[in-house]
């Protein structure tokens, strides 16, 4: 199955990715093969076989309802590109 | 003998024996780094100050005679996608160029309580894509053995350290063979865990169900000691594995007899090198001579475990990269003047080429319409792999495999073509799919003199096997006679 | 065609915030407030390299609210990963579930004019909810504050049952008394802790096909609620009376100008590419836990409005609205143990404080007073202490301070007289200032004892026993 530069347009705009004419060439070529490759998967027989979910069979990993303060805000914003007021500052979005 | 050419366990055993102290190892550490990183590229960041003034501390109160552990004021490396409070954590990328980490991941919290000095933080494939290292946004890292060839990845900063005497040992992550394929390259041990034994907390996520931490050594013994500092369960990963206390030591016995090692024919077919190829033959006599008993086998389906890699590991990396927004941390483009421009400037320049590539495929594989052709029928295949293995290990205590299909190859010689490199991976990465435990140990050097590494593949959760396995061949062979010659690196 | 020709057709999905104490993927507080991003760890702010564990209590109180709503709970469970692009969403991902909610197939049981009916429930699944933003007036920007992100929610999607605006405030009236009585949540709606998404379409009466629906997100007010769907149902028609499509699409409800408006913004490209959360295991609940589960649950309204119609003979009425509310059931029940009189306790209940609430724009749980006061008050009303008149004054003065009635007419002086005496004073007082009624009534005009009773009525300032009053002036007309 052919991979159209249309959709590589649109599989951008989901992954939130600004592509130049160029790179947008570039990732329908190479996702061309790279998905051409993945397709070998198709070849196997998986008829009756549950997909594998984590890489192992653990199950009901909970935690107790205890609460435990992190407390140190500037740690958490000190790599903030643009903050106040102890918030993360961004252009206006209206909601 | 200078003290930057001792393993890890020869260091404890000086330290107790008062014969030498952490500051003196730790500084001749960063002496070496100054004459040969240059060179190398292996650190993306060094912490000089922090680690001499902790290992002066160490000393102290070991002279004060206080109780320190064993490895208290041992230098270590990390792979420089693991979060130490206080210290950038860049995954070699520009999106996290100066991103501070604001926790400790699990197993820094496990090495602290040990007291280890951190010398740096170690150069990668950005968010650890690629086998090669030359995917770094900073500066690609050079084989030791030849500085014009890759030292494979993405611990590729991890595996040329160690085998550069820049860092006793280091720790690194394999998604889909990124320990082992440079530690190979590099001709170093470098072990991937079962998927569950080491907490993945605090490690910048790849894909989550196919990343481990693991250590990178200059022989196996280390290695082991190296597990049973990292290995254990912990509750902030949900995935991670309780097994209690394990000593991963005692499995270093120098005995093979009546071991069952399978040799997966098509690990020894089109596609690997022929120098490659016998180094395996001769590593599977080897075993023989021990008293192994060595065997053919068919892995047939792990020829798709590349395909099923591609599609689960870039579409769990689509998700995971989704957080780097330029909103609470990392790059952030100059050019907005709207959210939508601060999201796609910020990704678009931020990311390099390969992690775009990644995402774009995984965000494909997700999409509406093609999940089930790709990411369900992957899980499927995925478990197909999975009841090979159970296979297998129903016949075989281990298998044995070259862990890279060449040495290590040019600079720039397939980072033009994704495809080619990706397919540096086949031997490793249907070790991840199936979360099964595995290990790289050097062998020997090819014809140019570029180092050739085996591996072992064994049971979930039964690493032991492997370190006994991998430690026999060691005690019977002398691969570390060799040392990096630092060739080339004028071109 | 007109306005009845067209039948309305609504769907919920319900957000109820769960009342455990940290956050579904983290030990963080989920106290509501607090300063900006102070309830916040490198997990719930998504910091690189953190991974999510499940909170015990989330699947204990989703199950309960499935257990609850008659639902069935799916034994393999799992979480998966929302994928979209939102500043209130850190990870850029929402860790939710996707085909394997924890209960499906349920339904709850709403009283309409025309009687019972049943709303169907399609799914109950876990989730985490998202931060907020803040917009400032000066338009330097939004702020970002993540303390809301990662609360646990549950999302509660019921099947298109509903027909009119009112069915829907009753569905959202006993999902919250629901979640009220099993303690899942404190179902604060001006907080947020219960809002709505609304979903709209029209279609002509009889039609077999569901016309384009349209949705609100959020709505946080039963009032809104009803206003915006009337408001979208009647655009819808008028654009189909108009012979205009409606074209499926968010809409933003806005109570200032009654108006809703298209978030066009939000629209575009939504390909939520879920998958199977990876940083989290399975999750498989077995029949003992559903079981013990089941077992806690308290009794719930259904229940309770049988029992109050047998046991205590109140009115359908009377029933469903006390169980319509846990705190007007509490109220009730705790009322009647102190004076035994269930009826004018759900009275009192149905008429007096729902109208006092309701001026002063309260909800149930906002009442101070209790069984002990209300159900004192109503001691004093059998006991003819006091009149029905001066009970509601007395009510009143219960919402502005919570004291002991008895207290609270002895201050007033409101005591009723019940002396004879006394009233025979004031009755002939009356008499002798209105000869006229007198005539009046001899002529046979019933109305002038009416004039007469509330003249002494008036004198006393309300006090006066109206039984006694009314008694005495016959006696002393007809002599």
């Amino acid at each position: 199955m052919a991979i159209s530069k249309d959709e590589v347009i649109h599989i951008a705009k989901l992954a939130c990715l600004n592509l130049s004419e160029q790179e947008i060439e570039g990732y329908t070529k190479d996702m061309q093969e790279i998905l051409e490759f993945a397709n070998r998967i198709n070849k196997v027989n998986t008829d009756g076989l549950n997909e594998t979910i984590a890489a192992n069979e653990k199950c009901n990993v909970l935690r107790k309802d205890e609460v435990l303060n992190f407390a140190n805000r500037e740690l958490l914003l000190q790599n903030a590109p643009s903050q106040d007021e102890g918030m993360f500052r961004i252009p206006k979005v209206l909601n | 003998m200078e003290l930057y050419e001792y393993t890890v366990h020869e260091l404890v055993e000086m330290l107790e024996k008062g014969q030498t102290t952490s500051e003196e190892i730790t500084k001749s550490y960063f002496d070496r780094i100054k004459e040969i990183d240059p060179k190398v590229k292996a650190y993306v960041s060094t912490l000089e100050d922090e680690a001499i003034a902790k290992a002066k501390k160490v000393d102290e109160d070991r002279k004060a005679g206080k109780p320190v552990s064993k490895f208290a004021g041992i230098p270590i490396g990390i792979k420089d996608n693991m979060c130490i409070t206080g210290t950038k954590t860049t995954c070699s990328s520009k999106m996290l160029e100066n991103f501070v980490a604001p926790y400790d991941a699990t197993v820094i919290e496990k090495l602290n309580k040990e007291d280890l000095v951190y010398l740096g933080k170690l150069n990668m494939d950005e968010f650890a894509m690629g086998s090669s290292t030359e995917h770094s946004a900073f500066f690609p890292t050079k084989n030791p053995w030849d500085l014009d060839r890759v030292p494979g990845g993405s611990s590729g900063g991890s595996a040329a350290a160690v085998a550069a005497d820049i860092a006793p040992w280091t720790l690194g992550s394999d998604t889909g063979g990124s320990i082992r394929q440079p530690a190979s390259l590099c001709g170093v041990v470098g072990l991937k865990p079962t998927y569950g034994l080491v907490s993945r907390y605090g490690l910048v996520a790849f894909a989550s169900s196919l990343d481990q931490i693991g250590p990178l050594t200059k022989d196996v013994t280390d290695a082991a000691m190296l597990l049973n500092l990292i290995a254990g369960h912990d509750e902030k990963d949900s995935t991670s594995i309780d097994l209690g206390e394990k000593d991963y030591t005692k499995a270093l016995v120098n005995d093979v007899k009546g071991m069952r090692i399978g040799i997966p024919k098509e690990y020894l077919g089109e596609g690997i090198n022929e120098e490659v190829k016998q180094a395996i033959l001769d590593v599977a006599k080897k075993y023989e001579e021990m008293g192994a008993i060595v065997e053919d086998c068919s892995f047939e389906v792990g020829q798709y475990a590349t395909s099923v890699y591609y599609i689960i590991a870039d579409a769990e990396a689509s998700s995971n990269l989704g957080r780097f927004d330029g909103i609470r941390y990392g790059y952030r483009s100059e050019k907005y003047d709207n959210l939508k421009d601060i999201y796609k400037n910020s990704r678009s320049e931020g990311f390099g080429p390969e992690v775009k590539r990644r995402i774009m495929i995984g965000t494909y594989v997700l999409s509406s319409g093609y999940y089930d052709a790709y990411y369900k029928k992957a899980q499927k295949v995925r478990t197909v792999i999975k009841n090979a293995y159970d296979e297998l290990f129903g016949k075989y205590d281990l298998l044995l495999t070259p862990t890279s299909p060449t040495t290590a190859f040019k600079m720039g010689e397939k980072s033009n073509n994704p495809l080619e490199m990706y397919l540096a991976d086949i031997c490793t990465v249907p070790v991840n799919i199936g979360g099964v435990p595995a290990i790289n140990v050097p062998c020997s050097l090819d014809s140019q003199g570029m180092p050739i590494g085996f591996q072992l593949i064994g049971k979930s959760f039964d690493e032991e096997t492997i370190l006994r396995a991998a430690y026999s061949y060691e005690q019977n062979t002398n691969f570390r006679q060799n040392k990096p010659t630092f060739k080339g690196g004028n071109s | 065609m007109a306005r009845e020709d067209y039948e309305i057709v609504i769907g919920l999905e319900v957000h109820c915030e769960l009342s455990t104490k940290t956050k579904i993927f983290c030990s963080c507080s989920t106290e509501f407030g607090g300063e900006p991003n102070t309830h916040c760890c490198p997990i719930c702010m998504a910091m690189p390299g953190t991974l999510p564990v499940l909170n015990e209590k989330v699947v204990e109180y989703a199950v309960k609210a499935g257990l609850a709503t008659n639902c069935s709970i799916e034994k393999n469970s799992k979480n998966d990963r929302k994928n979209y692009f939102y500043p209130d969403n850190p990870k850029s991902y929402q860790i939710s579930q996707f085909d394997k909610p924890l209960c499906y197939d349920g339904h709850v049981t709403i009283e309409t004019e025309d009687g019972e009916k049943e709303i169907r429930i399609e799914r109950i699944h876990i989730e985490e909810d998202a931060g907020k933003l803040n917009h400032d007036e000066y338009g330097r920007g939004s702020f970002v504050d993540l303390n809301r992100a990662g609360v646990p929610l549950i999302e509660v999607v019921s099947k298109p049952d509903m027909r009119s605006a009112k069915e829907v405030e009753s569905y959202m009236r006993k999902l919250k008394s629901i979640f009220e009585y099993i303690e899942i949540s404190d179902c604060k709606m001006q907080e947020g802790s219960l809002r709505a998404d609304v979903n709209v379409s029209v279609r002509k009466k009889g039609a077999s096909e569901f016309g384009t629906r349209t949705e609100m997100k959020n709505m946080n007010s039963f009032r809104s609620i009803v206003r915006a769907i009337e408001y979208e149902a009647e655009r819808q028609i008028e654009e189909i009376e108009a012979g205009n499509k409606i074209t499926q699409e968010t809409l933003r409800w806005d109570d200032v100008s009654g108006r809703t408006f298209s978030m066009r913004d939000k629209e575009d490209a939504q390909d939520y590419r879920y998958f199977p959360e990876p940083d989290l295991v399975a999750l498989k609940v077995s029949d003992e836990y559903i079981e013990n589960i089941r077992k806690s649950l308290p009794e719930l309204p259904e229940s309770r409005r049988k029992r109050y119609i047998e046991e205590y003979e109140l009115t359908e009425k009377a029933a469903n609205f006390v169980t319509g509310s846990k705190y007007y059931s509490i109220l009730f029940e705790e009322s009647i143990k102190v004076c035994n009189n269930p009826k004018t306790v759900g009275n009192l209940i149905m008429s007096d404080i729902a109208r006092i609430l309701n001026e002063r724009e309260e909800e149930p749980e906002d009442l101070k007073f209790g069984g002990s006061e209300l159900g004192e008050l109503v001691i004093l009303i059998d006991k003819g202490t006091i009149s029905s008149a001066i009970a509601k004054k007395v009510l009143e003065e219960l919402f502005n301070e919570v004291k002991m009635p008895s207290k609270i007419i002895e201050e007033k002086g409101w005591i009723q007289i019940s002396d004879e005496g006394a009233i025979k004073e004031v009755v002939m007082k009356i008499l002798e200032n209105n000869p006229q009624s007198i005539v009046d009534y001899k002529a046979g005009k019933d109305r002038a004892l009416g004039f007469l009773v509330g003249q002494a009525m008036k004198e006393t300032r309300g006090k006066a026993n109206p039984q006694m009053l009314n008694k005495m002036f016959l006696d002393e007309l007809n002599k």
